[in-house]
């Protein structure tokens, strides 16, 4: 383990404070992380980080306060659990609020933290963003530019304790390389990304991401928009993930108590296609965001959401499981020490199916294979379920790769797609998400062009 | 927030290795945001970000480390850790002398929001609850956020530059759910501005709740956008996000100098309608992304981006300024202190046309009108755009008809700047939006009057 007792011990001396009558939670966090950008040859930037700091919620009978500060200063953290109790006056009384409390499901021991990535030169980490820079570069003539090569690390140690038993400590490293580059034919421009991540250095294969990032972009050139039409499309790995991101935010106990999730009455209901599993499981070492505990110190585990087409749970927090009757599931999540615990997803993944990229083409026939998408956020709705996004690809013609395609939409409804899944790929990608990557065929979607 | 003499000795001590260029960065930042949901106030939480970032740049070459130890130990540390990462040839210099500038805020504060009892901001949220709950029976749930945040900045660097800032922001926004037997739909809106607590005495929260509902309960009875290529009208105030992504992105010259723009090398030529006026501009007061100076110690200024539909200016920082021999523009901004600043908008809006907005809409034969658009996306290289919908209507015969259901729009900005062929004299600012670029979110405004594009793709469903 790191030198992540130190953070046991503030914690222990913020939950120390409590006075009679009131449960305090400490999640106590501190976070380094390196970034060198490298452009045209050189050291764009190189920038150095080190964060830390405490939240602290406090549960006065029924209702709940927060508040946080960046520093382990013991004078402002007694200023800052004397704001969260006064925050608390504020709140409106709530027979579901709580914190967490231990259940008897033990931590896993996870394989997160590596030692090693800490003690890398910075030379090292500098090579790698340069390195990558010219070998995309090199890799092909009609790379005309690396708008961005870089090189991040990062390493994360978090103490939730609380004056209700809780205490879990954890802590990972991660890194990663990605590139940015354009490719220029005919005077038309078009980008590619990639990227590859690990735990510690040798995990990393900085020739993938440059691959990646060529093959994205000059496959695209050339592209035309199509007309529109209704058709069968394959997702890329990458898309996928962030689709089942959305669709895991619809299953999150919060959404459904709080009459925001299309999905909230259909528990035990065929929702997808029968070739459709979709599991959260956080304590899957390979998944990017693993972690050995959740937002509120309980221990991480598996949770089958969709099995075989049928719903079969939703996710909760200690709040919105005892609201719902029913107990957390470990799916605490908070955006560091900054914010009080909400309700999501962890560590999406689809169950493969048998079948590759190109096999799952050849039985397509005719189609688009979607290698991009573009405004998320701004075109689905997760509570309507319309889905609607803007997309590059390339047609798929007898069962090949065919012409690329750009400046197109992709529509449907999240409700209707997960019905209108034909296939999965096996194709299984880790990314750097919370949810992973695999081709993901689906009928009867709109593209919307010429 | 720090000495004088402690700051121009960081500096020294960041320039020891030889860097040609050091800048202190310091922000101390207080919040509060209170949230209603599903009937109860859930969380009221207050926060405090204290630290200070040091750059040093040395050939092409920047180095950055932060610290949230504002002594002056703290400070050296970072600005050695920032000068080792540039560690590159050049002059060192002894001392630093600072000569402190007069910042002028274009916003002034009334209330601080500091002053005001926790209780009246939760207050409001109550107020637009019970206003959005009443104003449909379709209505099934409401939330709301109160946010204000008080963000003082100091900017140093060794050209003798001293510069500091009190930034205050007030945000409020409703979102509203109304379920019907085609299921539910959703309904937003916010309000937000560079002033104090006197923003409710501008705002009545009510009618923010109204608006928010009376666009998800209208939405219930949409039908599915159509799909394919047509006329889009956009309405004064809704629509400012289409010029953010369509080109507002596509002018900073990070992206041109890297060859990442569609708009690079186009520099004095026809890149846009002649209808088109385009301005980016710190300095208006009130709005979201307005400020004293920018996060590297450049006042706000208003910068004529395109005039007349001619390509007249890029958007610049310290580094690309410098590279290019001119001035920077006011647009380099961060996130926070534990971020290296980069070009970005501040408040970038569309001026005025002269035609009649009536005119505008009754001159539409089939199409779409976009009430109020939603978040965006661009992709600077290729230019393909887009946008989505949160309020949408069909245009048939010269007239508004019926409602359409969310979806994005698809563009590429030079030909959809290109294709701006009415524009109307209803100039209006729209709603408080947050740009993010490379990971940092930074508050900006925008705005236009009602115009029309004379081909969009509408990503809906519908033949």
């Amino acid at each position: 383990m790191s030198g992540a007792g130190d953070l046991t011990d503030i914690a222990d001396r913020v939950i120390g404070w409590a006075g009679d009558g009131e449960a305090v939670e400490a999640v106590v966090g501190r976070s380094r992380h390196t970034e060198v950008r490298a452009y045209d040859g050189d050291v764009e930037s190189l920038s150095s980080a080190e964060s830390m700091g405490v939240g602290i919620r406090v549960v006065q009978g029924d209702r709940q306060g927060f508040a946080y500060a960046a520093t382990f200063d013991d004078d402002v953290l007694a200023e800052t659990l004397a704001e969260a109790r006064d925050n608390a006056g504020f709140a409106s009384p709530d027979p579901h609020v709580g914190l967490a409390e231990p259940d008897g499901v033990a931590v896993p021991e996870l394989d997160l933290y590596r030692p090693a990535l800490l003690e890398v030169p910075t030379e090292r980490k500098v090579a790698f963003a340069l390195e990558l820079e010219a070998s995309v570069r090199a890799a092909d003539d009609r790379i005309s530019g690396v708008d961005s090569a870089e090189f991040v690390d990062a390493m994360g140690e978090t103490c939730v304790a609380s004056t209700t038993g809780i205490r879990a400590e954890s802590a990972s490293t991660a890194c990663y390389v990605a590139v940015s580059c354009l490719a220029e034919a005919d005077d038309q421009t078009q980008t590619g990304f990639g990227f590859s991540v690990g735990r510690e250095l040798d995990d990393l294969v900085p020739d993938d991401a440059r691959d990646d990032a060529v093959r994205r972009a000059t496959r695209l050139l050339g592209a035309t928009k199509p007309s529109s039409m209704r058709t069968t499309i394959v997702l890329d790995p990458y898309v996928t993930a962030m689709v089942i991101g959305i669709i895991g935010s619809t299953l999150s106990g919060e959404s459904v108590l709080k009459g925001r999730s299309p999905f909230a009455d259909r528990l035990g209901e065929e929702i997808a296609a029968p070739s459709v599993t979709l599991v959260d499981d956080p304590t899957n070492p390979f998944a990017y965001t693993a972690k050995a505990a959740d937002g509120e110190g309980l221990a991480s585990r598996r949770n089958a959401l969709i099995t075989d087409g049928v719903l079969g749970t939703f996710v909760h927090n200690a709040y919105t499981g005892r609201w719902a009757g029913a107990a957390s599931t470990g799916n605490a999540v908070r955006g560091g020490f900054k914010s009080t615990p909400g309700v999501g997803c962890r560590a999406l993944a689809l169950a493969p199916g048998e079948h590759d990229q190109p096999a799952l083409l050849r039985q397509v026939g005719e189609g688009v294979l979607i290698s991009s998408v573009i405004g998320m956020h701004s075109g689905v709705n997760p509570v309507s379920g319309d889905f609607s996004t803007g997309a590059e690809g390339l047609r798929i013609t007898d069962g090949e790769i065919g012409a690329p395609l750009r400046e197109f939409t992709i529509a449907s409804t999240l409700q209707r797609m997960l019905r209108d899944v034909e296939a999965v790929g096996s194709d299984v990608d880790w990314l750097p998400m919370s949810a992973a990557g695999v081709s993901l065929v689906i009928r009867d979607i709109t593209i919307s062009g010429t | 927030m720090i000495e004088e003499a402690v700051l121009s000795r960081v500096l020294s001590s960041a320039l020891l290795g030889g860097g040609e260029f050091a800048e202190v960065f310091a922000e101390d930042k207080r919040s509060t945001s209170a949230v209603l949901d599903d009937g109860r106030i859930e969380e009221l939480s207050s926060g405090r970000d204290r630290g200070a970032g040091v750059r040093v740049i040395s050939g092409e070459t920047t180095g950055y480390a932060h610290t949230s130890d504002l002594s002056e130990t703290g400070l050296r540390a970072a600005a050695e850790a920032a000068g080792a990462a540039a560690r590159r040839g050049g002059g060192g210099r002894n001392a630093v002398a600072l000569t402190r500038q007069d910042t002028h805020h274009p916003s002034t504060v009334a209330v601080a929001p500091e002053d005001v009892a926790k209780a009246q901001k939760v207050e409001l949220l109550r107020r637009a609850d019970e206003s959005a709950r009443t104003a449909d029976g379709s209505i099934s749930q409401v939330s709301a956020r109160y946010g204000d945040s008080r963000r003082r900045i100091l900017v140093a660097n060794s050209d003798g530059l001293l510069a500091d800032d009190d930034q205050v922001r007030s945000l409020f926004s409703v979102g509203v759910v109304a379920t019907g037997d085609s299921g539910m739909q959703t309904g937003r809106q916010s309000v937000g501005h560079t002033v104090g607590f006197e923003l409710f005495d501008r705002y009545e929260v009510e009618d923010l709740a109204r608006v928010a509902a009376d666009r998800a309960v209208t939405k219930l009875v949409a039908r599915p956008a159509p799909s394919g290529e047509m006329p889009v009208v956009i309405g004064a105030g809704g629509g400012g996000v289409l010029f953010h992504e369509a080109c507002g992105h596509g002018l900073e010259a990070d992206h041109i100098a890297k060859g990442a723009s569609v708009y690079k090398g186009r520099m004095g030529q026809q890149v846009a309608s002649p209808l088109v006026t385009l301005i980016d501009d710190g300095t208006v007061a009130d709005e979201w992304g307005c400020f004293g100076i920018d996060d590297e110690g450049s006042p706000a200024q208003r910068n004529v981006l395109i005039e007349d539909g001619v390509l007249t200016d890029y958007m610049w920082d310290l580094t690309r300024g410098r590279k290019e021999g001119r001035p920077r523009s006011g647009n380099g901004r961060r996130q926070s202190y534990q971020h290296l600043p980069m070009v970005r908008m501040t408040n970038t809006f569309l001026t005025n046309g002269t035609d009649d907005p009536a005119d505008i809409i009754a001159g539409t034969d089939r199409g779409v009108y976009v009430a109020q658009l939603g978040g965006g996306s661009v992709n600077t290289a290729t230019g393909d755009f887009v946008f989505g919908m949160w309020e949408a209507y069909l245009i048939e015969d010269g007239e508004i008809t019926e409602p359409l259901r969310e979806g994005n729009l698809i563009g590429n900005g030079p030909k959809v700047l290109a294709d701006i062929e009415a524009l109307g004299n209803d100039f209006a600012m729209g709603s408080p939006g947050t740009c993010g670029k490379d990971g940092q979110g930074v508050p900006v405004g925008d705005g236009v009057p009602t115009l029309r594009v004379r081909s969009l793709t509408i990503g809906g469903t519908a033949a």
